[in-house]
Protein backbone atom coordinates (compact mmCIF):
# COMPACT_ATOMS: atom_id res chain seq x y z
CA UNK A 1 0.00 0.00 0.00
CA UNK A 2 2.74 2.74 0.90
CA UNK A 3 4.11 1.88 -3.00
CA UNK A 4 1.18 2.69 -4.21
CA UNK A 5 1.14 6.08 -1.88
CA UNK A 6 3.92 7.06 -5.01
CA UNK A 7 1.18 6.84 -7.74
CA UNK A 8 -1.57 9.64 -6.02
CA UNK A 9 0.01 12.24 -7.85
CA UNK A 10 -0.40 10.48 -11.40
CA UNK A 11 -3.45 9.40 -10.60
CA UNK A 12 -4.79 12.53 -9.76
CA UNK A 13 -3.16 14.37 -13.01
CA UNK A 14 -4.93 11.38 -14.63
CA UNK A 15 -8.46 12.22 -13.68
CA UNK A 16 -7.98 15.92 -14.39
CA UNK A 17 -6.63 14.56 -17.93
CA UNK A 18 -10.32 12.69 -18.08
CA UNK A 19 -12.23 15.53 -16.72
CA UNK A 20 -10.40 17.61 -19.54
CA UNK A 21 -10.93 15.16 -21.85
CA UNK A 22 -14.82 14.41 -21.64
CA UNK A 23 -15.05 18.53 -21.82
CA UNK A 24 -13.84 18.48 -25.31
CA UNK A 25 -15.60 15.21 -26.58
CA UNK A 26 -19.36 16.01 -24.65
CA UNK A 27 -20.05 19.56 -24.61
CA UNK A 28 -21.36 21.25 -28.15
CA UNK A 29 -19.93 24.71 -27.18
CA UNK A 30 -17.14 25.51 -29.08
CA UNK A 31 -15.61 27.55 -26.58
CA UNK A 32 -15.77 24.78 -24.18
CA UNK A 33 -14.00 22.95 -25.85
CA UNK A 34 -11.07 25.42 -26.39
CA UNK A 35 -11.32 25.26 -22.28
CA UNK A 36 -11.22 21.22 -21.79
CA UNK A 37 -8.01 21.24 -23.69
CA UNK A 38 -6.38 23.96 -21.57
CA UNK A 39 -7.06 21.70 -19.12
CA UNK A 40 -6.31 18.79 -21.23
CA UNK A 41 -2.68 20.47 -21.66
CA UNK A 42 -1.96 21.63 -18.45
CA UNK A 43 -2.46 18.11 -17.03
CA UNK A 44 -0.01 16.44 -19.37
CA UNK A 45 2.57 18.97 -18.49
CA UNK A 46 2.00 18.66 -14.38
CA UNK A 47 1.87 14.77 -15.35
CA UNK A 48 5.27 15.64 -17.13
CA UNK A 49 6.86 18.01 -14.26
CA UNK A 50 6.10 15.33 -11.58
CA UNK A 51 7.62 12.62 -12.97
CA UNK A 52 11.10 15.59 -12.88
CA UNK A 53 11.12 15.51 -9.45
CA UNK A 54 13.69 14.18 -7.59
CA UNK A 55 13.00 13.23 -3.73
CA UNK A 56 15.38 15.91 -1.40
CA UNK A 57 15.82 17.88 -4.62
CA UNK A 58 15.56 21.67 -5.56
CA UNK A 59 14.75 23.90 -8.54
CA UNK A 60 17.57 23.43 -11.15
CA UNK A 61 19.48 26.37 -10.94
CA UNK A 62 22.96 25.72 -9.79
CA UNK A 63 24.52 26.92 -6.62
CA UNK A 64 27.41 27.02 -4.26
CA UNK A 65 26.17 23.60 -1.58
CA UNK A 66 23.48 22.38 -3.19
CA UNK A 67 24.10 18.35 -4.27
CA UNK A 68 20.82 17.31 -5.94
CA UNK A 69 18.74 19.01 -8.29
CA UNK A 70 15.28 18.07 -9.44
CA UNK A 71 15.46 16.87 -13.20
CA UNK A 72 15.73 19.70 -15.61
CA UNK A 73 14.54 18.07 -19.03
CA UNK A 74 10.93 17.64 -18.66
CA UNK A 75 11.33 21.37 -17.64
CA UNK A 76 12.13 22.47 -20.88
CA UNK A 77 9.87 20.32 -23.23
CA UNK A 78 6.85 21.47 -20.95
CA UNK A 79 8.10 25.21 -21.43
CA UNK A 80 8.11 24.21 -25.37
CA UNK A 81 4.30 22.00 -24.62
CA UNK A 82 2.96 25.67 -22.93
CA UNK A 83 4.03 27.86 -25.74
CA UNK A 84 2.33 25.34 -28.70
CA UNK A 85 -0.54 24.72 -25.89
CA UNK A 86 -0.81 28.71 -26.04
CA UNK A 87 -0.29 28.91 -29.77
CA UNK A 88 -3.12 26.76 -31.05
CA UNK A 89 -5.33 28.23 -28.45
CA UNK A 90 -4.80 31.38 -30.08
CA UNK A 91 -5.41 29.97 -33.83
CA UNK A 92 -9.06 28.11 -31.99
CA UNK A 93 -10.12 30.88 -30.63
CA UNK A 94 -9.96 32.78 -34.06
CA UNK A 95 -10.97 30.41 -35.88
CA UNK A 96 -13.75 30.06 -33.21
CA UNK A 97 -14.73 34.41 -33.93
CA UNK A 98 -15.16 33.66 -37.87
CA UNK A 99 -17.50 30.16 -37.18
CA UNK A 100 -19.73 32.54 -35.75
CA UNK A 101 -19.56 35.10 -37.85
CA UNK A 102 -20.05 32.78 -40.48
CA UNK A 103 -22.54 30.07 -38.83
CA UNK A 104 -24.06 32.51 -36.85
CA UNK A 105 -24.04 30.34 -33.81
CA UNK A 106 -20.66 28.30 -31.98
CA UNK A 107 -22.72 25.65 -30.99
CA UNK A 108 -21.65 22.68 -32.33
CA UNK A 109 -24.91 20.85 -33.14
CA UNK A 110 -26.21 23.57 -34.55
CA UNK A 111 -23.61 23.81 -36.81
CA UNK A 112 -24.22 20.58 -38.28
CA UNK A 113 -28.29 21.32 -38.65
CA UNK A 114 -27.00 24.30 -41.21
CA UNK A 115 -24.93 21.84 -42.99
CA UNK A 116 -27.47 19.66 -43.13
CA UNK A 117 -30.29 22.13 -43.95
CA UNK A 118 -29.11 22.96 -46.91
CA UNK A 119 -28.78 19.56 -48.35
CA UNK A 120 -26.17 17.92 -50.52
CA UNK A 121 -24.29 20.01 -52.48
CA UNK A 122 -25.20 23.32 -51.08
CA UNK A 123 -22.21 25.57 -50.57
CA UNK A 124 -21.38 28.22 -47.37
CA UNK A 125 -21.65 31.44 -48.33
CA UNK A 126 -18.32 32.49 -47.58
CA UNK A 127 -17.47 35.84 -45.29
CA UNK A 128 -16.83 38.55 -47.73
CA UNK A 129 -14.93 41.91 -46.76
CA UNK A 130 -16.25 44.95 -48.47
CA UNK A 131 -13.46 45.71 -49.86
CA UNK A 132 -13.38 42.20 -52.19
CA UNK A 133 -17.33 42.46 -52.36
CA UNK A 134 -16.61 43.15 -55.90
CA UNK A 135 -15.38 39.72 -56.78
CA UNK A 136 -18.49 38.05 -56.30
CA UNK A 137 -18.26 34.73 -54.50
CA UNK A 138 -18.81 31.40 -56.94
CA UNK A 139 -22.06 31.10 -54.41
CA UNK A 140 -23.69 34.12 -54.89
CA UNK A 141 -25.39 32.16 -58.57
CA UNK A 142 -26.20 29.32 -55.75
CA UNK A 143 -27.96 31.32 -53.75
CA UNK A 144 -31.00 32.39 -56.18
CA UNK A 145 -32.13 28.76 -56.06
CA UNK A 146 -32.74 28.90 -52.64
CA UNK A 147 -35.55 31.15 -51.14
CA UNK A 148 -33.65 32.78 -48.65
CA UNK A 149 -33.37 36.48 -47.63
CA UNK A 150 -30.14 38.25 -47.29
CA UNK A 151 -29.04 39.16 -43.82
CA UNK A 152 -27.62 42.30 -44.84
CA UNK A 153 -27.57 44.78 -47.95
CA UNK A 154 -26.03 42.88 -50.81
CA UNK A 155 -23.05 45.17 -51.66
CA UNK A 156 -22.14 43.10 -54.80
CA UNK A 157 -25.60 43.64 -56.10
CA UNK A 158 -25.09 41.08 -58.36
CA UNK A 159 -28.54 38.88 -57.97
CA UNK B 1 -15.22 63.77 -16.70
CA UNK B 2 -12.09 60.81 -17.83
CA UNK B 3 -13.73 57.64 -17.58
CA UNK B 4 -11.60 55.26 -15.62
CA UNK B 5 -9.84 57.85 -13.79
CA UNK B 6 -8.14 55.61 -11.13
CA UNK B 7 -6.91 52.72 -13.29
CA UNK B 8 -5.19 54.90 -15.52
CA UNK B 9 -3.70 57.10 -13.21
CA UNK B 10 -2.07 53.90 -11.46
CA UNK B 11 -1.98 52.40 -14.90
CA UNK B 12 0.39 54.82 -15.73
CA UNK B 13 2.64 54.28 -13.04
CA UNK B 14 2.64 50.72 -13.72
CA UNK B 15 3.31 50.15 -17.30
CA UNK B 16 6.71 51.22 -17.40
CA UNK B 17 7.29 49.00 -14.32
CA UNK B 18 5.69 45.86 -16.14
CA UNK B 19 8.26 46.53 -18.81
CA UNK B 20 11.28 47.33 -16.76
CA UNK B 21 10.12 43.74 -15.19
CA UNK B 22 9.70 42.30 -18.15
CA UNK B 23 13.25 43.44 -19.64
CA UNK B 24 14.71 42.24 -16.12
CA UNK B 25 13.24 38.59 -16.47
CA UNK B 26 14.91 38.39 -20.02
CA UNK B 27 18.41 39.58 -18.95
CA UNK B 28 17.97 37.96 -15.75
CA UNK B 29 17.10 34.65 -17.55
CA UNK B 30 20.88 33.31 -17.04
CA UNK B 31 20.55 33.31 -12.89
CA UNK B 32 17.25 32.36 -11.83
CA UNK B 33 14.09 31.80 -13.48
CA UNK B 34 12.91 33.47 -16.81
CA UNK B 35 14.33 33.90 -20.03
CA UNK B 36 13.18 34.79 -23.53
CA UNK B 37 9.89 33.32 -23.43
CA UNK B 38 8.58 34.88 -19.83
CA UNK B 39 9.42 37.74 -20.57
CA UNK B 40 8.30 38.31 -24.16
CA UNK B 41 4.45 37.55 -22.28
CA UNK B 42 5.19 40.11 -19.39
CA UNK B 43 6.05 42.64 -22.14
CA UNK B 44 2.80 42.06 -24.14
CA UNK B 45 0.67 41.86 -21.29
CA UNK B 46 2.15 45.32 -20.52
CA UNK B 47 0.73 46.07 -23.97
CA UNK B 48 -2.19 44.60 -23.35
CA UNK B 49 -2.58 46.51 -20.43
CA UNK B 50 -1.72 49.82 -21.84
CA UNK B 51 -4.96 49.16 -24.77
CA UNK B 52 -7.31 48.24 -22.21
CA UNK B 53 -6.91 51.23 -20.16
CA UNK B 54 -6.07 54.21 -22.75
CA UNK B 55 -8.31 52.30 -25.37
CA UNK B 56 -7.69 50.51 -28.82
CA UNK B 57 -6.76 53.65 -30.80
CA UNK B 58 -4.47 55.20 -28.75
CA UNK B 59 -2.55 52.21 -28.28
CA UNK B 60 -2.24 51.57 -31.80
CA UNK B 61 -0.83 54.72 -32.51
CA UNK B 62 1.82 53.90 -29.94
CA UNK B 63 2.40 50.22 -30.74
CA UNK B 64 1.65 50.24 -35.02
CA UNK B 65 0.40 47.21 -35.91
CA UNK B 66 3.07 46.91 -38.81
CA UNK B 67 6.10 47.90 -36.72
CA UNK B 68 4.94 45.30 -34.48
CA UNK B 69 4.62 42.69 -37.64
CA UNK B 70 7.93 43.65 -38.84
CA UNK B 71 9.56 42.61 -35.08
CA UNK B 72 7.03 39.19 -35.20
CA UNK B 73 9.71 38.30 -38.21
CA UNK B 74 12.92 40.12 -36.57
CA UNK B 75 12.91 37.58 -33.42
CA UNK B 76 12.37 34.49 -35.83
CA UNK B 77 15.55 35.98 -37.88
CA UNK B 78 17.46 36.65 -35.10
CA UNK B 79 17.68 33.27 -33.46
CA UNK B 80 18.31 31.83 -37.49
CA UNK B 81 21.25 34.52 -38.12
CA UNK B 82 22.87 33.31 -34.52
CA UNK B 83 22.91 29.75 -36.33
CA UNK B 84 24.15 30.79 -40.07
CA UNK B 85 26.42 33.03 -38.42
CA UNK B 86 28.00 29.92 -36.12
CA UNK B 87 27.77 28.10 -39.20
CA UNK B 88 30.05 30.94 -41.06
CA UNK B 89 32.36 30.57 -38.31
CA UNK B 90 33.23 27.31 -38.87
CA UNK B 91 30.95 25.67 -36.71
CA UNK B 92 27.57 23.89 -36.79
CA UNK B 93 24.48 25.41 -36.90
CA UNK B 94 23.61 26.92 -33.57
CA UNK B 95 26.61 25.96 -31.99
CA UNK B 96 27.68 28.94 -30.21
CA UNK B 97 31.04 27.95 -28.67
CA UNK B 98 32.97 29.11 -31.84
CA UNK B 99 30.85 32.89 -31.92
CA UNK B 100 33.87 34.20 -29.60
CA UNK B 101 37.07 34.15 -28.83
CA UNK B 102 36.39 31.58 -26.18
CA UNK B 103 33.73 28.64 -25.91
CA UNK B 104 31.88 30.08 -22.65
CA UNK B 105 31.77 33.54 -23.90
CA UNK B 106 30.67 32.12 -26.87
CA UNK B 107 28.02 30.43 -25.09
CA UNK B 108 26.90 33.64 -22.76
CA UNK B 109 26.67 35.77 -26.79
CA UNK B 110 24.73 33.13 -28.09
CA UNK B 111 22.35 32.42 -25.49
CA UNK B 112 22.30 36.47 -24.99
CA UNK B 113 20.79 36.41 -28.77
CA UNK B 114 18.97 33.80 -29.24
CA UNK B 115 16.66 34.40 -25.69
CA UNK B 116 16.33 37.98 -27.26
CA UNK B 117 15.38 36.80 -30.42
CA UNK B 118 12.34 34.47 -28.17
CA UNK B 119 11.43 37.78 -26.51
CA UNK B 120 10.98 40.22 -29.17
CA UNK B 121 8.95 37.88 -31.20
CA UNK B 122 6.50 36.37 -28.02
CA UNK B 123 5.93 40.48 -27.39
CA UNK B 124 4.97 41.41 -30.58
CA UNK B 125 2.87 38.15 -30.95
CA UNK B 126 0.86 38.34 -27.95
CA UNK B 127 0.47 42.16 -28.86
CA UNK B 128 -0.39 41.66 -32.44
CA UNK B 129 -2.90 38.86 -31.34
CA UNK B 130 -4.60 41.01 -29.30
CA UNK B 131 -4.77 43.76 -31.24
CA UNK B 132 -6.72 41.82 -34.10
CA UNK B 133 -9.05 40.21 -31.95
CA UNK B 134 -9.91 43.76 -30.19
CA UNK B 135 -10.37 45.07 -33.49
CA UNK B 136 -12.75 42.84 -35.04
CA UNK B 137 -15.66 44.88 -35.27
CA UNK B 138 -19.14 43.35 -36.43
CA UNK B 139 -21.95 44.74 -38.13
CA UNK B 140 -24.61 46.71 -36.55
CA UNK B 141 -27.54 44.45 -37.43
CA UNK B 142 -25.88 42.00 -34.99
CA UNK B 143 -27.75 40.52 -31.75
CA UNK C 1 2.51 16.61 0.74
CA UNK C 2 -0.41 18.91 2.51
CA UNK C 3 -0.19 21.28 0.29
CA UNK C 4 0.13 18.95 -2.69
CA UNK C 5 -3.41 17.60 -1.56
CA UNK C 6 -5.12 20.41 -0.95
CA UNK C 7 -3.88 21.89 -4.19
CA UNK C 8 -4.99 18.34 -6.04
CA UNK C 9 -8.25 18.69 -4.28
CA UNK C 10 -8.66 22.66 -5.44
CA UNK C 11 -7.65 21.82 -8.93
CA UNK C 12 -10.43 18.78 -9.42
CA UNK C 13 -13.03 20.70 -7.86
CA UNK C 14 -11.95 24.20 -10.32
CA UNK C 15 -11.92 21.03 -13.53
CA UNK C 16 -15.41 19.69 -12.21
CA UNK C 17 -17.04 22.99 -12.08
CA UNK C 18 -15.51 24.51 -15.20
CA UNK C 19 -17.42 21.50 -17.05
CA UNK C 20 -20.75 22.15 -15.74
CA UNK C 21 -21.17 25.93 -15.94
CA UNK C 22 -23.41 27.36 -18.29
CA UNK C 23 -21.95 30.80 -18.18
CA UNK C 24 -19.27 30.81 -20.47
CA UNK C 25 -17.52 33.83 -18.72
CA UNK C 26 -17.42 32.09 -15.56
CA UNK C 27 -16.00 28.87 -17.10
CA UNK C 28 -13.41 31.00 -18.61
CA UNK C 29 -12.20 32.40 -15.72
CA UNK C 30 -11.92 29.90 -13.31
CA UNK C 31 -10.18 28.24 -16.37
CA UNK C 32 -7.38 31.02 -15.31
CA UNK C 33 -7.67 30.19 -11.60
CA UNK C 34 -7.14 27.00 -12.41
CA UNK C 35 -3.91 28.13 -14.29
CA UNK C 36 -2.70 30.02 -11.30
CA UNK C 37 -2.93 26.76 -8.89
CA UNK C 38 -1.32 24.78 -11.71
CA UNK C 39 1.29 26.72 -11.35
CA UNK C 40 1.56 26.59 -7.31
CA UNK C 41 1.51 23.24 -8.07
CA UNK C 42 4.65 23.22 -10.58
CA UNK C 43 6.27 25.66 -7.61
CA UNK C 44 5.88 23.33 -5.39
CA UNK C 45 7.30 20.31 -7.84
CA UNK C 46 10.75 22.77 -8.02
CA UNK C 47 10.13 24.01 -12.11
CA UNK C 48 9.83 27.38 -11.20
CA UNK C 49 10.52 27.89 -14.79
CA UNK C 50 7.95 26.29 -15.93
CA UNK C 51 5.54 27.79 -13.19
CA UNK C 52 6.62 31.50 -14.27
CA UNK C 53 5.68 30.52 -18.05
CA UNK C 54 2.15 29.02 -16.75
CA UNK C 55 1.35 31.91 -14.78
CA UNK C 56 2.02 34.30 -17.21
CA UNK C 57 0.58 32.58 -20.28
CA UNK C 58 -2.15 30.65 -18.47
CA UNK C 59 -4.09 33.29 -16.40
CA UNK C 60 -2.87 36.14 -18.40
CA UNK C 61 -3.00 35.70 -22.40
CA UNK C 62 -4.63 32.59 -22.42
CA UNK C 63 -7.91 34.17 -20.40
CA UNK C 64 -7.38 37.23 -22.35
CA UNK C 65 -8.19 36.03 -25.09
CA UNK C 66 -10.87 33.93 -24.39
CA UNK C 67 -12.53 37.29 -22.81
CA UNK C 68 -12.05 38.47 -25.98
CA UNK C 69 -13.81 35.56 -28.03
CA UNK C 70 -17.06 36.05 -25.55
CA UNK C 71 -17.15 39.25 -26.19
CA UNK C 72 -16.86 38.53 -29.95
CA UNK C 73 -18.99 35.42 -30.04
CA UNK C 74 -21.96 34.46 -27.36
CA UNK C 75 -21.70 34.76 -22.98
CA UNK C 76 -23.85 31.53 -22.55
CA UNK C 77 -23.88 27.84 -23.14
CA UNK C 78 -26.82 26.52 -24.86
CA UNK C 79 -28.69 24.20 -22.21
CA UNK C 80 -30.75 22.58 -25.28
CA UNK C 81 -27.53 20.45 -26.67
CA UNK C 82 -26.32 19.40 -23.32
CA UNK C 83 -28.43 16.10 -23.18
CA UNK C 84 -26.24 13.52 -21.08
CA UNK C 85 -24.05 11.36 -23.22
CA UNK C 86 -23.35 8.02 -21.52
CA UNK C 87 -20.82 7.11 -24.57
CA UNK C 88 -18.61 9.49 -23.85
CA UNK C 89 -18.23 9.20 -20.09
CA UNK C 90 -17.84 5.45 -20.70
CA UNK C 91 -14.80 6.31 -23.16
CA UNK C 92 -13.70 8.63 -20.67
CA UNK C 93 -13.55 6.11 -17.36
CA UNK C 94 -12.37 3.20 -19.55
CA UNK C 95 -9.13 5.67 -21.23
CA UNK C 96 -8.64 6.72 -17.56
CA UNK C 97 -8.69 3.12 -16.23
CA UNK C 98 -6.33 1.63 -18.94
CA UNK C 99 -3.64 4.88 -17.89
CA UNK C 100 -3.90 4.30 -14.32
CA UNK C 101 -2.81 0.23 -14.94
CA UNK C 102 0.06 2.19 -17.50
CA UNK C 103 0.97 3.69 -14.25
CA UNK C 104 1.40 0.62 -12.18
CA UNK C 105 4.90 -0.09 -13.37
CA UNK C 106 5.61 3.33 -13.60
CA UNK C 107 8.99 4.66 -11.26
CA UNK C 108 7.17 6.09 -7.80
CA UNK C 109 6.89 10.11 -7.62
CA UNK C 110 10.49 11.79 -6.04
CA UNK C 111 12.79 8.42 -6.91
CA UNK C 112 16.01 9.18 -7.23
CA UNK C 113 16.69 6.11 -9.06
CA UNK C 114 14.13 6.45 -11.83
CA UNK C 115 15.16 5.98 -15.56
CA UNK C 116 14.71 9.25 -16.31
CA UNK C 117 17.19 10.87 -14.47
CA UNK C 118 20.09 8.83 -15.18
CA UNK C 119 20.68 9.41 -19.08
CA UNK C 120 21.27 13.05 -20.17
CA UNK C 121 20.34 14.70 -17.30
CA UNK C 122 23.47 14.33 -15.33
CA UNK C 123 25.79 15.06 -18.31
CA UNK C 124 22.96 18.29 -17.97
CA UNK C 125 23.37 19.55 -14.39
CA UNK C 126 27.29 18.57 -13.99
CA UNK C 127 28.40 20.11 -17.61
CA UNK C 128 26.58 22.93 -17.55
CA UNK C 129 28.38 25.41 -14.93
CA UNK C 130 31.41 23.90 -16.41
CA UNK C 131 30.84 24.29 -20.45
CA UNK C 132 28.06 27.22 -20.39
CA UNK C 133 28.36 28.93 -17.35
CA UNK C 134 25.25 30.03 -16.55
CA UNK C 135 23.35 28.89 -13.14
CA UNK C 136 20.31 27.96 -14.96
CA UNK C 137 20.43 24.95 -15.87
CA UNK C 138 16.83 25.20 -17.63
CA UNK C 139 18.31 28.13 -19.82
CA UNK C 140 21.21 26.44 -20.73
CA UNK C 141 19.30 23.22 -21.88
CA UNK C 142 16.86 25.25 -23.47
CA UNK C 143 18.64 27.66 -25.44
CA UNK C 144 22.12 25.78 -26.04
CA UNK C 145 21.90 21.92 -25.23
CA UNK C 146 18.65 21.37 -27.20
CA UNK C 147 18.69 25.14 -28.93
CA UNK C 148 16.89 23.26 -32.47
CA UNK C 149 13.84 22.69 -30.13
CA UNK C 150 13.59 26.22 -29.44
CA UNK C 151 14.27 27.65 -33.05
CA UNK C 152 11.43 25.01 -33.92
CA UNK C 153 8.83 26.65 -31.14
CA UNK C 154 9.83 30.29 -32.03
CA UNK C 155 8.38 29.52 -35.63
CA UNK C 156 5.57 27.43 -33.79
CA UNK C 157 4.38 30.74 -32.36
CA UNK C 158 5.30 32.63 -35.38
CA UNK C 159 3.23 30.57 -37.31
CA UNK C 160 0.20 31.21 -35.21
CA UNK C 161 0.69 34.58 -35.60
CA UNK C 162 0.57 34.50 -39.03
CA UNK C 163 -2.41 32.15 -38.91
CA UNK C 164 -4.17 34.97 -36.72
CA UNK C 165 -3.30 37.52 -39.09
CA UNK C 166 -5.07 35.78 -41.96
CA UNK C 167 -8.26 34.90 -40.22
CA UNK C 168 -8.64 37.92 -38.40
CA UNK C 169 -7.14 40.31 -40.34
CA UNK C 170 -8.87 41.29 -42.40
CA UNK C 171 -10.72 44.89 -42.77
CA UNK C 172 -12.96 45.66 -40.26
CA UNK C 173 -16.88 45.72 -40.57
CA UNK C 174 -17.15 42.53 -42.29
CA UNK C 175 -20.36 41.61 -44.25
CA UNK C 176 -21.84 38.55 -42.60
CA UNK C 177 -23.81 35.97 -45.10
CA UNK C 178 -25.30 33.66 -43.45
CA UNK C 179 -26.51 29.92 -44.53
CA UNK C 180 -29.82 29.59 -43.96
CA UNK C 181 -32.20 26.56 -43.78
CA UNK C 182 -34.33 25.84 -46.34
CA UNK C 183 -37.43 27.39 -45.30
CA UNK C 184 -35.62 30.77 -44.69
CA UNK C 185 -35.25 30.87 -41.13
CA UNK C 186 -32.02 31.31 -38.88
CA UNK C 187 -31.24 28.50 -36.63
CA UNK C 188 -30.86 30.81 -33.22
CA UNK C 189 -34.71 32.33 -34.44
CA UNK C 190 -36.50 30.39 -31.91
CA UNK C 191 -34.19 30.51 -28.69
Amino acid sequence: MAELAGLIHYWVVIVLMMIGLYTVISKGNLVKKVIGLNIFQVSVIMFFVSMGKVRGGTAPIFAEGIEIYSNPVPHVLMLTAIVVAVATTAFALGLIVRIRDAYGTIEEDEIGLIETAAGPGGEIAPVEAQAEAEAGPEADSDEDSESATQAGPDAGGAS
Amino acid sequence: MIRHVIPRAVGKLLIPLIMLFALYVQFHGDYGPGGGFQAGVIFGAGIILYALLFGLDRARRVFRPRVLQIFISLGVLLYGSVGIAAMLKGGDFLNYSVLAHDPVHGQHLGILLVELGVGITVAAVMATIFFLFAGWRREASDG
Amino acid sequence: MVVHIVLFIFLAAVAVAVVRLRDLFAAVMLAGIFSLLSATLFTVMDAVDVAFTEAAVGAGISTILMLGTLALTVRREKPEYNRPRPLALLAVLFTGAVLVYGTLDMPRYGDPEAPIHHYMAPRFIEDSPVEIGIPNEVTSVLASYRGYDTWGETTVIFTAAIGVILLLGGSPGVRRRLRHASDGTLPGDDA
